[in-house]
């Protein structure tokens, strides 16, 4: 496997280096410290063509590749998580997918949008009563001859950009299946739905621990109105269309991770090189070095699945016939974890002044401990590769 | 219509400067970016393609290696680039620079309502000449110290800045503008041109492309055709360490020496 | 090598604007004067403008044997096109051997079009001029890292030495022009040391009117419009106290510079200067910056808080008289160039510095 990079990926890295530094990171610390959602970020970040990364043009995307958007959310997520994540979210949660498996009409209508970031995108699988059992669904839609629209009922939650968002790809039951032993078992479909559909709202934003910025709220669906043009995919094929979507997600989530860990390490060999105890820089002792040579090696093991689920992407959207999802997986829960242990680690290097919020690694170490959670906990990662490894 | 931006390619010198034993630079171990002033330049020049639909063409003289920071300034969002690049031109101080890359933008052509951009002067060797010395040679109009540029028909009104102030000056094009930093906050690059800027076409424009240029003679280029030679180059020394103040009271020290020198 | 035999004298171009004559136009002539009388010639100011006769005096008092005054309504405001054709001509005519401009953003323009149709070279922003070489022996004697005494000189040589910080003050060279006259330079203000105006000097001068050939079509620029900036530019290169930021005030931006404002102000009152990384931060405007890209100075005090040295930054500024540094860093390369030094945090030094100060003066 190769992984060094390309012309434009390394100008595109440059790129993104500078843009992080100089756009995203003074923003940071409002952003977490009054649960701020960066607009001003995302308009800068459209302009630039980061919305639509590695899109075709001829759907209105950038034209690049799939490593590119991965480092994209990478880079933000150095510097603030919550950027990351609206990225990811917008990005593979909801252009891909209409990417993927929309109809002509549907890729004209969304895609142009999306790319250039005139219109966010969002997804919409949990809900109160189902979040890893996705089989647990209870928003139900029923078609209407009459409307020729399908009309959804139920609610979703912690839906990322919700706030925001102009276009959701949403999850919902469409009738029952019985298979071949008489079994019953509910039929799921997607659909597109627009912000502005009659019947559609979204809640308040939750309060949470981390990633204080990204918007996450509930959508409230109350005899909505989805045009039967609108229905994604084939019938009965949402909920492989959602784990499929959730494979690439789960990239998009290890980035983010990635890019914290990298972020935490990043600050702390700046601080211990200038915090001073017992005469000396605490850089000085071994303690301090060995600490921080063991993460730089887990977040390198890291980084490496990570990009080597990027690139399985890739291969995909060159029409290789290949799945990703034990790639996305593994990269996933070992870059989260990554995240976790490492933010908890150099906090403890930096001490005292970690604990306050003068400095920026209590706010990422509170910020890692989402990518263990969402799009899939660590155990339904582990569920995947295990399944695969066992069947 | 088109823009010409004129850029260079120059060592980072706020970061870490490395000076050779026998004083000169030791540019191969040096960091190097786009020169910050050319950067508003080519600023300059893509807000009147965002208006105008202009072309703008990007040219510098260096060594092969200055390719690199033509693609970036085209993922940018310029048109082409144009490398001036040849052997005969090194050792070239302002006066043959400016002579060599006239006879560049000469190639390239300039016409009617054309537009040359350059930066006011390079952190390399902070002169602020080449600029004007390419407009003379190009028999053109120069306003430098731009910090503002409006469109007024085919002229252009300026901000100017004085230290004191500015002045603003109507001139018609085509013309020479050199451009301050405060002109403009330079765009990044954007992903579809950093994905399409391998594509795009970037021309060496070396000696016998412009050996027939009036310009372009044996005593007006290269080491040859300087006016000026540098006689000596040394490095300062460094002043002797002060005296370190230590201990609770540094303050009330400090104010102790200075009534002591009766500078309070 | 090319016959010099009918180029003579030091000239030096004495910027006017609005009819008010630039600082540097003194500290040029008296500078001249020097140079002049290392090689026996005269000192000649050129002034161009509208109805500016008046100011032959002024330059004169400092030393100018000659003052050549060139009056035209087309030189009322500065345009390059007339500047540079009125400049150009009276070279051809008189043909000098050196000729001085000041580095103001006016005559950076000015300077390198001239050199341009001229055929000559031209030194950008000299800090350093010699004409005799052991003066200028003298110089990197007490100025370079060059063990002069196993060098090699000709004591002869006549060609002005003008000698400039490149690359971000990290090196200095000395560029001559040896095969064109007249030999150009244009000089950083604030270097060069004024000498005394006297009455004697300014009544002794020549003035020389000369006619101008200039008509509208030769200016293809049109000046619209002069205003002087609305809020006050800070006179840096005058102050004698200046207490300057650098990043170091990053943890709290206002609060830093209302303590080096206040600390200026106890000192006597000074201004607020900065380091390039402040500037360019946008913490503080450019007009504050102190350096190599800013402005030089050399004030009775200078107190550096929160500057870590860069030789950017000490370029403009280690020729102060006496100069005092805060840093919390102990290796930080500005305590090289410092008198005093305190290793300490900012923020808790400075008030204290403010208090003593004021109990000192109370005393």
């Amino acid at each position: 496997m190769d992984f060094s990079l390309s012309k434009e990926q390394t100008m595109m890295q440059q790129m993104l280096k500078e843009f992080a530094e100089n756009e995203v990171k003074p923003l940071a610390k409002k952003v977490d410290a009054e649960h701020y959602f960066p607009v001003e970020t995302v308009e800068k970040m459209a302009k630039l063509g980061m919305m639509g990364i590695y899109f075709p043009k001829s759907v209105g995307g950038a034209g690049a590749d799939v490593l590119s958007y991965i480092m994209a959310i990478e880079e933000l997520s150095k510097v603030c998580a919550t950027t990351g994540v609206i990225l990811s979210g917008h990005t593979s949660l909801c252009a891909a997918p209409i990417f993927e498996n929309g109809t002509p009409e549907q890729k004209a209508k969304y895609l142009p949008k999306l790319c250039s970031g005139e219109w966010l995108g969002a997804f919409g699988l949990t809900e109160p009563g189902a979040g890893t059992d996705a089989q647990g669904q209870q928003t139900v839609a029923v078609f209407d001859e009459e409307k020729n629209a399908w009309v959804l009922n139920g609610s979703k939650i912690f839906i990322t950009n919700a706030g925001y968002a102009d276009v959701f790809i949403i999850i919902a039951i469409t009738g029952t299946v019985v298979d071949k032993r008489g079994r019953k078992s509910k039929e799921i479909s997607a659909f597109i739905v627009e912000r502005n559909f009659p019947g559609f709202s979204v809640g308040k934003p939750e309060e949470k621990m981390g990633i204080c910025g990204s918007s996450t709220c509930e959508l409230i669906m109350e005899d909505c109105i989805v045009p039967a043009e609108n229905m994604l995919g084939k019938k009965g094929r949402g909920f492989q269309l959602a784990m499929a979507t959730l494979d690439g997600g789960r990239i998009g989530i290890a980035a983010q991770a990635l890019g914290i860990a990298e972020g935490a390490i990043e600050e702390t060999v700046a601080y211990v090189k200038e915090r001073k105890q017992f005469g000396r820089p605490i850089a000085a002792f071994q303690n301090t070095q060995f600490e921080l040579a063991e993460m730089k090696a887990r977040v390198d093991a890291a980084k490496y699945l990570v990009y080597r689920a990027a690139m399985k992407k890739q291969d995909a959207m060159n029409g290789v016939k290949v799945r990703y999802s034990v790639e996305a997986a593994e990269a996933k829960l070992i870059a989260s974890r990554t995240a976790s242990d490492v933010t908890r680690r150099c906090l403890q290097l930096f001490g005292g002044y970690g604990y306050t919020r003068d400095y920026p690694i209590e706010r990422m170490m509170r910020d890692a401990k989402i990518t263990e959670i969402y799009e899939g906990t660590s155990e339904v990662q582990m569920m995947v590769i295990g399944g695969d490894l066992l069947k | 219509m088109k823009a010409i931006v004129c850029v260079k390619q120059v060592p980072d010198t706020s970061g870490k400067v490395a000076v050779k034993e026998n004083g000169q630079l030791d540019r191969a171990s040096m960091a190097t970016i786009t020169n910050p002033d050319d950067l508003a330049a080519l600023e300059a020049a893509l807000k009147l393609k965002d208006a105008t639909g202009c072309e703008v063409d990007v040219v510098s003289m260096g060594p092969a290696t200055a390719e690199g920071m033509l693609r970036e300034c085209i993922a940018r969002g310029a048109d082409k680039g144009f490398l001036i690049s040849g052997r005969e031109f090194a050792g070239s101080d302002t006066f043959a620079t400016s002579q060599i890359i006239a006879a560049g933008i000469n190639y390239i052509g300039v016409e009617e309502d054309d537009v040359i951009f350059c930066g006011r002067q390079a952190i390399d060797g902070d002169t602020a000449q080449v600029g004007p010395q390419i407009a003379e040679k190009l028999n053109l109009p120069q306003v430098s110290y731009a910090a503002e540029i409006e469109k007024d028909g085919n002229a252009l009104v300026i901000k100017r800045l004085l230290e004191d102030g500015f002045m603003k000056i109507k001139v018609q094009t085509p013309c020479l503008v050199t451009c301050v930093k405060e002109l403009n906050e330079p765009r990044y690059m954007n992903v579809a041109g950093i994905f399409g800027c391998f594509e795009k076409p970037i021309e060496i424009i070396d000696f016998p492309k412009v050996e027939n240029d009036p310009l372009i003679e044996a005593d007006t280029i290269g080491l040859k055709g300087s006016p000026t030679n540098v006689f000596k180059s040394f490095t300062p020394p460094q002043k002797g360490a002060g005296q370190m103040l230590n201990g609770d009271d540094v303050a009330a020290q400090m104010a102790g020496i200075l009534a002591k020198k009766h500078l309070i | 090598m090319a016959d010099f035999t009918e180029y003579k004298n030091v000239w030096v171009y004495c910027e006017q604007r609005q009819g008010e004559l630039q600082s540097t136009d003194f500290e040029l002539v008296s500078e001249a004067t020097k140079l002049a009388g290392e090689i026996g010639c005269k000192v000649v100011a050129v002034i161009l403008g509208d109805q500016i006769e008046g100011l032959a005096k002024e330059v004169a008092g400092y030393g100018a044997d000659e003052v050549i005054i060139a009056d035209h309504p087309l030189l009322k405001n500065y345009t390059t096109d007339a500047y540079t054709k009125v400049l150009c001509d009276l070279s051809n005519e008189f043909k000098p051997e050196v000729l001085l401009i000041g580095a103001t953003n006016i005559g950076r323009d000015l300077a390198p079009r001239v050199a341009a149709r001229l055929h000559t070279g031209l030194t950008a922003d000299a800090t350093h001029l010699d004409i005799d070489t052991k003066g200028y022996v003298e110089f990197l004697r007490e100025s370079s890292t060059i063990d002069v005494d196993n060098t090699t000189f000709d004591y002869e040589d006549r060609n002005l030495k003008m000698t400039r910080p490149a690359f971000g003050g990290h090196l200095m060279a000395t560029i001559i022009c040896p095969r064109f006259r007249p030999q150009m330079s244009t000089v950083r203000p604030g270097v060069m040391k004024k000498g005394e105006w006297t009455e004697e000097k300014a009544n002794a001068a020549v003035i020389t009117k000369v006619d101008v050939k200039l008509a509208a079509e030769d200016i293809k620029t049109e000046v619209l419009s002069i205003e002087k900036a609305a809020n006050k530019l800070v006179d840096l290169i005058g102050a004698d106290i200046i207490v300057s930021v650098g990043r170091g005030i990053s943890k709290d931006v206002e609060k830093g510079i209302a303590l080096a404002e206040e600390l200026a102000e106890v000192l006597g009152g000074g201004v607020v200067g900065a380091s390039r990384a402040c500037t360019d931060a946008g913490w503080i405007g450019s007009d504050h910056q102190v350096g190599q890209t800013g402005k030089t100075v050399h004030p009775k005090i200078y107190v550096a808080l929160g500057i870590s040295g860069a030789i950017q930054h000490t370029a403009g500024m280690q020729d102060s008289e006496l100069i005092i540094a805060v840093n919390k860093n102990e290796s930080a390369p500005i305590f090289g160039v410092a008198d005093y030094g305190i290793v300490g945090d900012l923020f808790k030094v400075v008030p204290q510095m403010i208090e003593e100060i004021k109990k000192a003066k109370a005393a």
